[in-house]
Parts: C-alpha cells; structure tokens; sequence
C-alpha cells in the first residue's frame, strides 16, 4: 500500500469522524483545496510520463470523488443534526395563552334582539325607529285608546311635565310607519320602552320589537303563519303553540300566542311569547289608509322574555346589572 | 274576575270537567288565570256539635269536647282551639278521614286523654285561610251531615283574567253566557221577578246629569233585622269570590253585583233627606266615603246627592254618612246605569279603585238595574226580613245606550280570517251570544243584546264568531303578497357591525337606564338642557340622560366593586335633550349615541403582555377602528377639548369633515374624585349616525410607478402636535405625499426642554412617473423648510 492509499484512508476515517461543518470545511481545504493532498497530487501528474500519467489520473480522480463524496455525506449529517437542535432549542410551550386574546362581546338582549331582527329582515320586513318620548296621540290615540279607558290604566305611564310621555310600547311606530306610506308595508320597530313599575319580573325600561304588516291580502291565517314561522326560526325547534283571543285596542280580532315550554321541574306549561291581531280599522283609518282596501296584522314582543327563554336567564334584573360575569357568558 | 265554580255550574253545566271547562275559557279569550280547589276529599268529615266543653285536667289550654255527630251519638274529642265551647257547630273529623293536608284521623291520647276525631278550622278542611280557631258553622248546620254536600264541596275558586272590553263577564250571568255558546248548553237564570211592595214608603228620584247617568232607581225596605247573618251558602260563595262578608244587606248587594254584574249600594234610608239628585259634584264639594277617606271633588265628578249633600260618588263608592251600620233598620237600595265616559279615570283620579267603578268604567248593561234591585230585594226580604217599598226609577229614554244592528259581510269575514266559516255556524254563534240574527244579501245583520257594549262594527262580529269558533281552527299560512325592500343607504355602517367592532376590541356591551338622577348629570356637568319626568319611579331615576357616560361609569363601579380590575364596556343608545323651543311643534331631541369606557390594564394580565394601564392612545385606537368602519376619505380631526368632565390635557373633540361628532379621553380627575373611583378612566362618546355615516367606496387607479420613502427628525417646541405637523406636510409638499407616519417620538436628555423629536416617515409616490432621487430631496426639503417656517422647528442633525 502506497503512501497515497494510506492518507486517503486516515482522511476518509476523519471526514467520517468531523465533529463539526467548520472541522469538516478544514479538512476539505486541506484535501481538495488549491494546496491540498489532492490537488497536489493532479497537479503532479504533468511530470509524469503520458501512460503513467493516464493510470495515475484514474487513480487520483479516483481518490478524489470518494473524498467529495464522504465529505457532502457527513456535511449532510452535520446540518441535519445541527437543524435538529435548533429546532429543539426553539421548542415553546404551546400551552401558555396567546397575547391579547381579548373579546368582549354584545348583550344578550341586543344578541335577541339582532337574531329577531335579522329573522324579519329575511320575510321582507323594513326597520323602522321611532321617539322614545311620544306624544298622546301616537302612543294611545291614534292607536283607538280613548281618553281614560281603562286599557291605559294597564300601561303605567312615565309623563313628562309638558304631557308628552315615554312610550310604552313599540305600537306607535307602526302610526308613524303607516301615515304617508303606501301600502304593501311590511315594517319592525325595535327598540326601547318604559313603564312606570319596578320589581323582581318588571323594570321601568325593556325592550320589544313591533311588527307590521299591511298589504291588500293579509289575513289572521297569515299572521298565525307568520308567527308560528318565526318562532320557529328564532328558537330552532318547534313548539305546540296556541293562538288565544285577547284584546288590544289597535288590533281586531287580538290574540296572545303561548308556547307550550319544558319547565326546570320536567313538566311543561304555557308561556305567553307574543301579543298579536288584525289592525284595527280606526288605527288604519287614523293614519289614511282605507280599511276596505286593505288589511293588515301587528304583533309586539318583548325582547327580554325572548332573551330570558333562549338564554336561561332566570333574573330579569340582571339584564339592566351590566356585570361582567353576567355579560361574559353571552360573548 | 273570581267565582266559584259550582255558582257557575248552577247557571250553566256543561259536561266537561273543570280542567276542559278552563281551557275552553281560555282558548274563548277569558283567560283561567288561577283555580284553587277547596274542600276536595272531605270524606268522614261532618257537621259536628259540641255539647260539653270541659277544662282538659292535666293541660291547660286543652279542652274535652263531647261532640254529638247526630243520631243520639256523641264521641270525646280533645282540643286546643280557643272558640272551643258548648253549641258550637264544627266540621268534626272523624276517624279514618283523611285531611286535604293529607293528615289522616286517629284514635289518639293527649296528653293522658282519648280523642276520637279532630274538630277543624277552615284552613284545615280547605276551605279558607283562617287557621285561628275552629271554623264556626251556623246554629241550623244539621248535625252529623257530611260537611262536603252542607258546603256545597268540592268546589273551586276560579280566576279570570278579564280584557278591559268584556265588562259583560264580570258577572255570572254575563260570563254563562259565553259559556252557554261555547259548549252549546242550556243557561238557567237566577230568578228577577218583580217583588210586591207592602209599603207604600218611597223616595223621589230626580236626574241632572243627562247623558253620565240616564237611569237610576231605588226602593225602601223598612223594618230589617240588622243584626240577622247571611247565610253560609251566601257567605261561602263571597268568599270563594274572593270577598268577605260583612254584614246581610252589604253582601247581598255584592252577591247581585257578582251574580249579574251590576254594582249596588243601600243606604241607611234614616239618614238621607229629601229627595235623591244625580249630578255633577260642584267644585271644592267635600265627600267623606265608607273607607273612611274624606274627598275633595270637582265638575268631573258625578255624585249622588239628597236634598242637603253628597251621599255618594257615582259609579265609585257611597258615602259614609248614609251608610248602612249594625243599627240600620230601613234602608234605600239604589241601582244606576253611568255611561263609561262619565267614570273612567276618576277613581284613578282619586287614587281609588272599586269594584263598582272597575265595571262601570267598563260599561255595564243599561237594562240590568231592575232586575238586580228585584233580585236583591227577594233576597233581602228572605235574609234579613222587612216591608219593600215600590220601586221608583227616574230614566231618560233618549240617553239609554242603544245597541246598533252590526252587518257582517261573508267576503269580508273570510278575507280578514283567511278562512271560510260555514253560515249556518256563524249564524249559530252569534244567536248564542244572545244577538238577534237577520240574514241580509250578502250575510247577516246582528244587533247585540244590551250588555255588550263592545260591538259596534263588523270587525267586533269578525272577532265573537272567530273566538268562538276557535282560533285553533285558523289555518296557518305564510303571507303571499307584493315584496318591497326597504334596506337602509350601504353607505350607512349598521350600529350591530360598531358592536361587533368594539365587542372584537375586547369590550362588553351595557344596558343602562335612560334615566338617571339629576345629582348624577350635575356632577358631570351634563343637566344642562335635561328633561324631566314628571312622575319618577325614584329621584335616582328622574332625568332623561344627556349622555351614556354617566351610566357606563357607574356600571364600571359596579364591576370594580366585584373583583373586576379590568373592565371595559360600551352601550349604545340615545340621549335626550330639550326641544329648541317652548312650542308644542318642536320635539325633543333623541340622539344616538355609541360610548365606551376602559380602565385597568391596557391588555388582558398575560404572562408576556405589556403590564401598562390604558392611556389615551389605547381608546384613541379603539375609537378610530370604529370611526374606520365608515371608510376613507373623510377628514377626521381631534381637536382640544374643554369640558369639565375630561383631563384638559388628555382629551380632544373629534370633528367629522368639520361636524362635532363627540369626545374622547381620560375623565377629569376632580370628576373621578367626585364619584369616588380610584382608578383612571378613558372613555369616548360619539354621536352614532355621524360617526357610521361612511360614503361609498369610489376605487381609485392605482400608481404604476414605486414610491420612495424618506425618513426625517424633526426637532420642535413640546406644543406643536402632530396634527399640526400632518397638516403642514400635506400642504407644503402636495399631492406626491401620499402617506406620513410618525415612527418615533423622544423628549429628554440631548435635546432643549420644551422640545421634543419626532421622527417621521414621507411616503412619496406619483401616478404619472418615476420619482428621482432629485425629486425626493425637493420635497424633503420642502417639508423641513414649511417645519422650521411655521412650527419653529428644526431638522435633527
């Protein structure tokens, strides 16, 4: 064995056994670098006689390939290795929270509320507003209360001093949406009221949303429709549902729509949802539209009650408490 | 309405039980709000009579009762009720009965005696709430009867829910019969049968109130007992009414009044003088009633009245004067018809309501008054003895209420139902509810008996013959008609999408009250302008808010107070203010408003997160992502701001391409003194239809050519603001500035006090070419040149 084979060897052995790229690099340089074994080698090659030099060629290119061979193998060991402790020096714990994660979220009488809203809006229904601070001929007139009747005493009124009044229900939008306005309409009034009464199921404020519809066809089977349908819709099941006769002074025929609900206890009772009914010809007529022609139903809700079934919320009063740990439940 | 339901069942029976009787009630539009069931399983219980009543000898509030149950047999009974005494009549439990408590009856030894039974009070049988004693049955109880058949037991206390327009079922009679069409069974009127008079004793009636009172009529019974009792089937059946016996005269008038539904009064006849006058009450007319209360009245007012005064306010109360006491032995009984008009509201007025007022207000059936003064006086004659006198009645024919022939056209039914209903059945309803029925061409014409005064047009017709028909029997059907939209301007950004932007900025959403206390605007320097109620529920609630801060702070509290360090919230809502003017054709003002308020620190507590609370600029951003849902391209400013309520140095007003639109920052500190909070609050309240009125999107070209960015430091004067700096860039270097940003801002050591430095990056960019390097130099030097010339400042060197 020649001088050649025995370095070539040794190198092999060290190229295999390279701790490290730079160590690895060093002996590249001092093999196949301009002054290296192996360059060194070629370049002797010229002194040689041409048929010697043709089999010494072989050999050192020989030679050469296996050292650039085993060097690119143990280069690719080295990066892998060091790729693979950079990765575990990298390693986190994916358990700790992210930064900022911060989300508040809407109130569940505006999250009721919205959900209602949107439901009519996709039946063809306008949203309408209104004051909150009406006067007597939208919020009872104009809706056939006559002055003193007995149905008024059923609204505890909050006055103000010059005799204008906090609405007491969403009703008196559908006055304003009708006077000036052509039929078909087909309009909710969300919003605000207030009644002069305070305990553990009535606050002074809540909200309902007012429904509206007048057209040259409408019918109470219509409107048994239209409920029964949105209901539905809003409580994703289905119910067994009673239309009961009852009376307001703007609707004719007037019903109450229960729906028949589990109770805590398993068994089951009737809960009154919806006040509902034909609209009165006086109201049609007080706002110039001609009773003959058209017909038209009205339905009011009171958004709470909606919220407090859909949600489980048992205290009516915790919706007007704004505490956190009540509103957080509902982001 | 509260009745029991055997007195119902007594004028119409139909053959249903109660649960069935109560349904269709309700599903009839008399809503069943309550049935109590008395006296159920009352088996073994007798009418029990105490013949001996010895002292128990080794207790001492014991007694040993020998009780006959009838027959000749008697048993021992120890018992501790006080009434306990010889010839007293009680319900006795015997042994083996069973209580409606579930209690079972038996042989027992107290304390040393044997007992073999129970004598009860009327708690304890069901029948009543009195637990005090034992229930006391009348001397003529027949001893050893069951109790359950001399109690007419078991029976129920029902309770309606009456709508304000069927007055007519505030009676039995009136409510048998709805339940008479509803189940098509027969109705057996009480008995009105005119009563002789054997006296000849009468008082003169006259009327001058036209129209509020156009019938009123009256009798005198002369020689009553005043002291005899109603009988217990009468008391039993007030009190399953829900009233309690007073005394025989006073609750036969109750009795009629809940048999027929026609509120009556008797006077102590003794005591009135001259003849009776129904008339307006004259102002400052003084009235003391029978609760004791002394009245005030006015024109408004109808009284009656006798020769001398006021005896009674109409359709209200009597007088208390004239009212009929334990010595009355001839007495006036009255009967009236008042048309609505003439009561509604004035018992509310006086802060009274009654049961003669709640019906008369209601309207009561005009042709009823005789018939209950008939009926009362049988049965007072019956109960409590007496010589009637004629019946006198003054009446004014052309003021009686008449009842209209309504016409009910067939089309019209169907196409306001959205259904055919037969002919022969709504013919069938109509003549059930007592209405006299014609056919006419093209359906029929009904005239409605006098007791409903609520059937004046075809819709009323429309209504009876649904309701009675049933609702239930209504198809269900989804409207098919003409489909408009009515979608609000796009350009407008919906108020749920301003929620949902702060919700995502880690803010939860109040609800406060619209109402708040005058203290509260004052400490916040916001009463300006509010408008009062003018009947609060409390002081706290007096005042429409001038603005949602108030309310959101306190909610803050709320939270701060339980544990909650960090807390952000935001409402919107409107704010109200004072018309601009006195006159009734102006308004008040209602405002949307969206606010929020923060404190705490800036983000959520984490373990890497910046510790710092939240500063003036954390709202500012939470703001201005709000205000970016409109859009680009208006001009937004934020401008200095001197409100009491806000920090003078970390506070702006923001205006809207020129509009006010509302105010952020850090609320003043005297303010967060004032209100006790320990905690630096930011907040913001803007005006929410301004600050979401958003254009529509118009694409520009885009440049095809790159931009070049410069970064310059400025030093300048501590007062010169940012705002300020922006303006003057964008008007010295023009158009080719299309961005600016501030990257840096330094104050301390190396530069003056009073100074500051701000490194800022110009974004430069033209739609037509290249900029050169020439090009950007030029406009540096520009903006470096506008700074030193009109911000006194100076390029960092």
């Amino acid at each position: 064995m020649d001088v050649l084979e025995s370095k070539v060897r040794d190198s092999l052995d060290s190229i295999a056994q390279a701790p490290s790229i730079a160590e690895l690099e060093n002996l590249r340089v001092g093999l196949l670098g301009k002054s290296g074994l192996v360059t060194e080698q070629l370049k002797a090659l010229g002194k040689l006689a041409p048929d010697e030099r043709k089999i010494a060629g072989e050999r050192v290119n020989r030679v050469k390939e296996s050292l650039q061979d085993a060097i690119s193998a143990r280069r690719g060991i080295l990066e892998e290795a060091a790729f693979s402790k950079r990765l575990a020096e990298e390693r986190i714990d994916v358990t700790l929270p992210g930064r900022d994660a911060d989300l508040g979220g809407v109130h569940p009488v505006t999250r009721a509320l919205e959900r209602i809203t949107d439901i009519f809006q996709r039946l063809g229904y306008r949203v309408a507003e209104g004051p909150e601070i009406e006067d007597d001929h939208h919020n009872f007139e104009a809706l056939n209360f006559p002055p003193h009747h007995p149905a008024r005493a059923m609204h505890d009124t909050f006055y103000f001093p010059d005799g204008r009044l906090l609405r007491t229900h969403t009703s008196p939008v559908q006055i304003r949406s009708m006077v000036g306005h052509a039929p078909p309409i087909r309009v909710i009034a969300p919003g605000k009221v207030y009644r002069s009464d305070s305990d553990q199921t009535h606050t002074p404020m809540f909200h309902q949303v007012e429904g509206l519809l007048v057209d040259e066809t409408s019918s109470f089977a219509d409107l048994k429709g239209t409920l029964a349908e949105f209901v539905r819709a809003f409580f994703e099941r289905d119910f067994e549902m009673r239309f009961r006769p009852s009376y307001f002074p703007f609707t004719e025929p007037s019903a109450e729509v229960d729906i028949r609900w589990d109770q805590d206890d398993g068994s089951e009772r009737w809960l009154e949802v919806l006040g509902c009914g034909m609209v009165h010809p006086n109201v049609l007529r007080n706002c110039g539209i001609d009773p003959e022609r058209y017909t038209g139903f009205a339905f009011g809700l009171g958004v709470e009650r909606f919220a407090m079934l859909r949600y489980g919320v048992k205290d009516l009063r915790q919706f007007f408490e704004n505490d956190l740990r009540f509103l957080k439940q509902f982001a | 309405m509260k009745f029991s339901e055997n007195w119902l069942r007594e004028l119409v029976n139909p053959n249903v039980d109660r649960a069935e009787l109560c349904h269709r009630l309700t599903m009839a539009g008399l809503e069943v709000e309550g049935v109590e069931p008395l006296g159920a399983g009352l088996g073994g219980i007798v009418v029990g009579e105490i013949v001996e009543c010895e002292k128990h000898p080794n207790a001492d509030k014991l007694r040993v009762c020998k009780v006959s149950t009838g027959a000749g047999e008697f048993v021992q009974i120890v018992c501790g009720a006080p009434n306990a005494r010889a010839g007293l009549k009680a319900p006795l439990a015997t042994i083996g009965a069973a209580l409606p408590n579930g209690l079972v009856i038996k042989q027992a030894q107290l304390r040393g005696v044997d007992s073999f039974g129970m004598l009860c009070s009327a708690k304890e049988i069901g029948v009543d709430a009195d637990a005090s004693g034992l229930m006391e049955l009348p001397a003529d109880a027949p001893t050893g009867a069951p109790l359950a058949a001399y109690l007419a037991l078991p029976d129920a206390s029902i309770e309606l829910k009456m709508t304000p327009n069927r007055p007519d079922c505030l009676g039995l009679v009136g409510l048998a019969y709805d339940v008479a069409a509803l189940f098509g069974a027969p109705l057996a009127e009480p008995p009105h049968d005119p009563v002789a008079s054997t006296v000849d004793t009468r008082r003169d009636i006259r009327l001058e109130a036209g129209a509020d009172c156009p019938r009123y009529l009256g009798r005198v019974i002369e020689g009553v007992d005043p002291g005899a009792p109603s009988p217990l089937w009468l008391a039993e059946r007030l009190r399953r009414a829900g009233l309690r016996p007073i005394s025989a005269v006073v609750d036969v008038t109750n009795y009629v009044m809940l048999e027929l539904g026609q509120p009556m009064h008797a006077f102590d006849h003794d005591t009135l003088d001259g003849t009776i006058v129904v008339r307006r009450a004259r102002d400052g007319e003084a009235l003391k009633l029978l609760d004791d209360s002394e009245r005030t009245l006015d024109g408004g007012f109808l009284v009656i009245a006798d020769d001398a005064r006021a005896v009674a306010l109409g359709g209200v109360m009597g007088g208390y004067e004239t009212r009929v006491t334990d010595a009355s032995t001839n007495i006036f009984l009255e009967c009236a018809h008042f048309s609505p008009p003439a009561i509604m509201g004035r018992a509310r007025k006086l802060g009274m309501h009654t049961d003669a007022s709640h019906r008369y207000e209601r309207g009561v059936d005009p042709e009823l008054p005789r018939a209950a003064v008939e009926r009362a006086t049988a049965l007072l004659l019956a109960i409590v003895g007496g010589k009637a006198g004629p019946i006198v009645e003054a009446v004014l024919p052309e003021h009686l209420p008449q009842r209209r022939a309504v016409n009910l056209r067939r089309d019209r039914l169907a196409r306001v139902l959205g259904m055919h209903v037969p002919d022969a059945e709504v013919a069938r309803i109509l003549a059930a509810l007592g209405m006299h029925v014609a056919t006419t061409a093209d359906g029929w014409q009904a005239t409605p008996p006098s007791r409903r005064f609520d059937i004046e047009i075809e819709e009323d017709l429309i209504e009876e013959v649904v309701r009675v028909h049933g609702y239930d029997r209504v198809p269900t059907r989804a409207p098919s008609g003409e489909l408009k939209l009515g979608l609000p301007p796009e350009a407008n950004v919906p108020a749920t999408r301003a929620r949902a932007q702060l919700a995502a900025r880690g803010y939860y959403e109040a609800v406060c009250y619209s109402f708040v206390a005058r203290e509260c605007l004052d400490r916040w320097s916001r009463a300006d302008g509010a408008i009062a109620l003018a009947n609060p529920l409390s002081a706290d609630l007096a005042v429409m808010r001038t603005s949602l801060l108030p309310g959101l702070v306190e909610a803050l509290k709320h939270n701060l107070n339980r544990q909650q360090d960090r807390v952000r919230l935001f409402e919107t809502a409107r704010v109200f203010a004072k018309p601009a003017s006195a006159s009734r054709e102006d308004w008040p003002v209602e405002t949307r408003r969206i606010a929020a308020v923060a404190c705490g620190r800036a983000a959520p507590e984490n373990w890497s997160a910046d510790k710092r609370t939240v500063d003036y600029y954390d709202i500012k951003a939470d703001l201005e992502t709000l205000l970016a849902l409109a859009g680009p391209g208006r001009s937004i400013e934020f401008l200095p701001l001197d409100r009491p309520d806000f920090h003078p140095g970390r506070s702006a007003r923001i205006a809207i391409d020129g509009e006010p639109v509302g105010v952020v920052g850090g609320l003043h500190p005297r303010l967060l003194k004032a209100l006790d909070l320990d905690v630096d609050v930011y907040a913001f309240e803007v005006d929410l239809d301004r600050a979401l009125a958003g254009r529509l999107p118009a694409a520009a070209e885009l440049s095809r050519y790159p931009s070049v960015r410069r970064d310059i430091a400025m030093v300048l004067p501590q007062e010169v603001t940012w705002g300020q700096v922006e303006s003057v860039l964008r008007a010295s270097v023009g158009e080719v500035l299309s961005e600016r940003v501030v990257f840096d801002q330094y104050a301390g050591a190396g530069l003056g006090s009073g100074l500051k430095s701000l490194a800022i990056g110009l974004i430069l960019q033209d739609s037509y070419r290249t900029l050169t390097d020439q090009d950007a130099d030029r406009c540096v030097g520009l903006a470096v040149a506008a700074l030193e010339r009109e911000c006194g400042g100076k390029l960092r060197g």
